[in-house]
């Protein structure tokens, strides 16, 4: 019955609902780079997200993510090490890279499409990525991916910037589970 | 004197080539510092390694379809048995050191693809652990199969300058084929 109220409040609410409960645990942010043609697979370990989203109402929600910038697995502990230098993350100068919707729309066949601004290295850049919400319980899993452009964001400046080792895309991929907003 | 055939000596001198090359460049290449040239150079070997495999086999093959010449008859049994069981042990490594490279690898969490084109599965999922064993297996193999190598060119070198018989010639790249007269 009480769910039931939250649920009447939830909708009720002209504005400004209250943000989904994401389970971290159960939410990933991976990506595959690749280098002399091979894909590795890599994760974001760390990072905090604020997300409101109702599929009744698409246009209304939003993310906020931040992403721990020395949290980055690339794959290898000399990847890593490589990683958190000044011309990869710079991760001591910008510890944190962040995502914040601007807007959200409907795609055909049920899908959504998050756009908002991607901001790595102090350098800001507007990003669209599709993404699918499915119901699992009363909570909802949310599933995308997109291509980023490690170059637009001088992710490997200097010798790193050549793209015939270190390919410039990087494919994306964010599983998020999260459970209605908390009373 | 009873010549190797052709493809037999070129493939034997092909592979002693690559074998050696990549001996070296490996074991040059390991200390290097993290560098997009380093990523190459590691590709390159892996290919190369490939490459030794591949060749190996085909040298199986081609001998399996034709018998090498006899040993010299002045040979004791004991020689024949170590010839035997050395030459059976250089094939035996000749695959085990480019096999043992590519399980590493895939161990280490980083696919071989063949020139950067031809992805090879993994029989071996990502694992830190089983990756570190595996290296030293490859190092141990590589020591002991460049050991035998030695042994190997040593024989070679007493058949020729010490028992002054026909076993270095008959393999060797530059001289009439067949039978030829050579003192």
């Amino acid at each position: 019955m009480k769910c039931w109220f939250a649920l009447l409040a939830l909708v009720a609410l002209p504005v400004g609902a209250a943000p989904l409960a994401v389970d971290l645990a159960k939410s990933e942010i991976t990506f595959q780079s690749k280098q002399m043609g091979v894909p590795v697979d890599g994760k974001v370990r760390k990072f905090a997200m604020q997300l409101d989203f109702d599929a009744k109402k698409p246009e209304a929600g939003s993310v906020k993510i931040e992403l721990d910038a020395a949290s980055i697995d690339a794959g290898s502990d000399e990847a890593n090490a490589e990683l958190v230098k000044r011309g990869w993350m710079d991760a001591a100068k910008f510890p944190k890279a962040t995502f914040v919707s601007s807007s959200v729309k409907t795609l055909p066949g049920g899908r959504f499409e998050v756009t908002g601004k991607m901001t790595i290295k102090g350098i800001t850049r507007d990003l669209s990525a599709p993404f699918t919400v499915k119901a699992q319980g009363t909570a909802q899993l949310f599933e995308g991916a997109f291509v980023l452009k490690r170059l637009e964001f001088k992710i490997g400046e200097g010798a790193w910037s050549d793209t015939e080792t270190v390919a410039d895309e990087v494919q994306i991929r964010f599983k998020v589970l999260a459970n209605p907003a908390p009373k | 004197m009873t010549r190797y055939t052709r493809v037999a000596a070129a493939l034997h001198w092909l592979i002693a080539v690559a074998i050696l090359a990549n001996f070296v460049f490996g074991t040059w290449m390991v200390d290097l510092d993290l560098s997009p040239a380093k990523l190459r150079y590691y590709s390159y070997h892996k290919w190369l390694g490939v490459s030794v495999f591949l060749l190996v086999l085909v040298r199986i093959a081609w001998r399996i379809g034709h018998r090498p010449p006899a040993l010299p008859t002045h040979m004791p049994t004991w020689e024949r048995v170590a010839a035997g069981v050395s030459h059976f042990a250089l094939y035996g490594l000749t695959l085990a050191v480019p096999l043992s490279g590519w399980l590493f690898s895939s161990a280490k969490g980083f696919k071989t693809v063949y020139f950067a084109l031809i992805p090879i599965p993994d029989l071996l999922a990502k694992n830190p652990a089983l990756a570190d064993t595996l290296k030293l297996w490859h190092l141990s193999l590589n020591y002991v199969m460049a050991l035998l190598i030695l042994l190997h060119v040593a024989a070679a070198l007493k058949h020729h300058f010490m028992d002054r018989d026909d076993v270095l010639v008959r393999m060797w790249p530059f001289g009439r084929s067949a039978t030829g007269a050579k003192s």
